[in-house]
């Protein structure tokens, strides 16, 4: 842990709250101490207690199983105090403003406060009123900063490295604070980004995100290492902008005959929670041989048990 | 009397059909020569002025064009064939075999049909039914929303690969600009059109003629050039912003013409038909004609049927089209109020043309048939409208100087909603050739 001392390198001196701003170092050093944490992870003892006697409270406005259990667990395994507030049990339904919130919570004098919430910009707000450490679990269609490293720890374990990879990013790029996070991280670690969606899915001017584009499917997968699908949200989507699960599935779902374009051994990952037949077929999901679905959820535990260590740890 | 044959569609290249003395005229090359055309099976073989120095082929079938003008066949892309739902008015045979009649070898259908088009199971249908019935080449538009209800986007990729040559929702245009922006930018990818029948529904308004002196006289509710002019200006701007490709059907208005001019001046992807009576009547005909003179857009005033003439000459307007709209006698012989909207337009549209425009002097020959040739055939982007080697060999021989007194009641249609009855036009079609095989013959 010794490339940890030079801690005030980090772009994220106090909050996580985007992959913008991180530098190829600092997002390698995270990686580096959340390798350390899998291994742990899996063996009987979780504990590592460093981080004893601090407190994290979880915020989610938003549903989450994920990512909101994996900051649990990442808190409980260090060996902090976790409090989970969701906005049903809030002051929020009452009327608090944000604002409002953040000061309360601040003066229960957390160490660390995650927080989801729908609108992009929303964490950011937060974070400017309080004192504690401000982790950001996804915020509207803008930043999800802790899944664009855990998809990095996923693809270095499987690949060795992100440099010179080819990932296609496919599906609901217009509403994805995913993929927005994954070309930040990608591109900074080297590697090239295709995004795959029909135009209505991209936002407006796509080409400012540096990434190479494509409309068909076929044509975007060829060649891949990393194939990695957006969730649809069909229940916001289908109607207005996609007309039929069966035919996002027919263009856009990953089925074997479009996996078999990419590389023989390219690597099939989701945020998730998946969507089968609607943008990933069963089969292709559940084979263990291509998909990574299942090691991303175990990496962002690993992840998030980094992230706390480096903004959270007291230099000894 | 005239000879009617369905085409079979499979001809064997061995199957050779040699075209002598013809006036052939391909209206994208400009080519204008006498000479010689070959079809071998259902493609052009070859074409030019000494193709037939060294003799005919040997086994070919040997048509004497007499010096009459053979050119590409004549497209009209915008007809109601009214199957499936309304066979009572016109069915995909009967539809087809007025196109032959009129030297149409390609149509593209509306689906406005009962069921509407917004689903690949009544395209597939529509696509059998010309496969065992149809006289000539027919494709068709799908609807642009579900159920044409102008809310929910169609299966548009489907609809393509299934064979859909456009979208539109036709006479119920799309009044909600986000769908209409979504289906410009989902069709953008697939590489076809959204065409609008523009009117706005609201300015509309139960309207059932042109608003303007004839309306104020006979008392009957009009709709303003406005209706349609405002909706042709909100696609634009919104084509503009999504890149997508706009098509204009049957435009009728002075404004909505210049708008598509500027469009065009800036480049986007634009582009407008205009039917026969839109630049040949105005709304002078309803009080003569009534309900035969009823049909939407409406019949217009004569500065807008002369804007329409200018737009034609100048090139604003690509393509001419019919909207051949067949309806039975009783939905017509009713008041104007709640009569049917439409005319029938297939047998009526080269002669109308030829008379109006080329007769008339205000555009050249090449130009007239350019409208009902490769210019509609490249808005909805299918191969067909050139006479070049490789081509289908679909084509149409036309009398340019056979006179003839119009008579519904002779159509081919089912139907004889026509505002043209006893005009006389001259120019017609004398045979119509589709995929290498003659399917009409206009006996003298």
């Amino acid at each position: 842990m010794s490339r940890l001392a030079d801690k005030k390198s980090f772009a994220f001196p106090k909050h996580l709250l985007g992959i913008r701003g991180m530098a190829a170092a600092d997002i390698a050093a995270v990686l580096d101490v959340a390798e350390g944490y899998v291994e742990r992870n899996r063996a009987t003892d979780k504990k590592h207690a460093i981080l004893r006697g601090q407190t994290q409270i979880n915020l989610f406005f938003e549903n989450s199983t994920r990512t909101r259990t994996s900051f649990e667990l990442a808190g409980k395994r260090l060996g902090m105090d976790v409090i989970n507030m969701s906005v049903a049990t809030s002051s929020l339904s009452k009327g608090e403003t944000l604002i409002d919130t953040a000061m309360t919570l601040n003066a229960m004098r957390p160490d660390c406060i995650v927080v989801r919430h729908p609108q992009s910009g929303a964490v950011q707000l937060l974070a400017e009123n309080v004192h504690c450490a401000v982790i950001n679990g996804g915020d509207g269609s803008h930043e999800h900063p802790t899944q664009a490293l855990l998809d990095a720890l996923t693809i270095r374990r499987h690949k060795g490295t992100l440099k010179g990879l080819t990932v296609a990013i496919c599906g609901d790029i217009l509403n994805s604070r995913v993929a927005r996070s994954n070309i930040l991280l990608l591109k900074t670690m080297g590697a090239t980004v295709r995004l795959i969606a029909p135009p209505q899915l991209l936002p407006a001017q796509p080409q400012t995100l540096g990434c190479e584009l494509f409309y068909n499917m076929k044509e975007g997968i060829a060649g891949c290492d990393i194939i990695m699908m957006l969730r649809l949200q069909t229940e916001r989507m289908v109607g207005p902008l996609v007309p039929s699960i069966r035919e996002y599935f027919h263009f856009y779902g990953l089925d074997r005959q479009k996996l078999s374009l990419a590389k023989p051994d390219a690597l099939v990952m989701h945020p998730g929670p998946i969507n089968r037949g609607v943008e990933i077929g069963s089969d292709v999901a559940d084979d263990i041989e291509r998909s990574a679905i299942l090691d991303q959820v175990e990496m962002g535990v690993a992840i998030r048990q980094a992230i706390l260590e480096i903004l959270l740890k007291k230099d000894a | 009397m005239s000879v009617f044959t369905k085409p079979r569609w499979n001809l064997l290249p061995d199957h050779k059909v040699a075209y002598t003395n013809a006036r052939l005229i391909d209206p994208e090359s400009g080519l204008d020569v006498v000479g010689g055309l070959l079809t071998s099976g259902n493609l052009i073989a070859d074409l030019g002025a000494g193709i037939f120095n060294a003799g005919i082929p040997e086994g070919a079938t040997v048509i004497d064009c007499s010096g009459h003008v053979l050119c590409p066949g004549l497209l009209d892309i915008q007809v109601h064939f009214r199957e499936p739902g309304q066979e009572h008015k016109e069915t995909i045979e009967t539809g087809s075999k007025s196109a032959a009649a009129g030297g149409v070898t390609t149509v593209a259908c509306m689906p406005n049909t009962k069921p509407v088009i917004d689903d690949i199971s009544v395209l597939a249908f529509i696509h059998k039914r010309a496969r065992e019935t149809g006289y000539v080449n027919v494709r068709t538009y799908a609807c642009i929303s579900k159920g044409m209800q102008g809310k929910e986007l169609t299966e548009m990729g489907l609809l393509v690969e299934e064979g859909a040559v456009g979208f539109t929702d036709d006479g119920l245009p799309v009044m909600d600009s986000q769908v209409m922006r979504q289906a410009l930018t989902y069709s953008k990818m697939l590489g076809v059109p959204v065409a609008q029948h523009a009117e706005d529904l609201n300015l509309s308004c139960g309207g059932c003629m042109n608003e303007g002196a004839v309306s104020t006289k006979l008392g009957l509710k009009g709709i303003p050039n406005a209706s349609e002019s405002v909706i042709v200006a909100r696609d634009i701007l919104l084509a503009e912003l999504t890149g997508g490709q706009y098509h204009v059907l049957h435009i009728s208005t002075a404004e909505a013409v210049d708008l598509v001019r500027k469009a065009k001046a800036r480049g986007l992807k634009v582009t407008a038909e205009a039917a026969p009576h839109h630049f040949t009547l105005t709304d002078e005909a309803v009080e003569e004609h009534r309900t035969y003179s009823k049909m939407n857009p409406p019949l217009r005033a004569e500065k807008d049927r002369a804007a329409i003439v200018e737009g034609l000459c100048d090139g604003t307007i690509d393509a001419i089209a019919t909207d051949h709209a067949p309806h039975d006698e009783d939905s017509k012989r009713v008041p104007m109020d709640i009569a049917a909207f439409g005319i029938v337009g297939l047998e009526t549209m080269l002669p109308i043309a030829l008379t109006s425009l080329y007769h008339s002097k205000r555009m050249s020959l090449r130009d007239v048939l350019a409208a009902m040739t490769y210019k509609p055939a490249d808005i909805i982007h299918v191969n067909a409208g050139r006479l070049k080697k490789g081509a289908p060999a679909d084509m149409t021989l036309i009398d340019l100087n056979r006179d003839w007194t119009i008579t519904p009641q002779a159509f081919q249609s089912k139907s004889k909603n026509s505002p043209y009855v006893d005009t006389t036009a001259k120019g017609r079609a004398i045979r119509t050739v589709v995929g290498g095989e003659t399917v009409f013959l206009l006996e003298a």
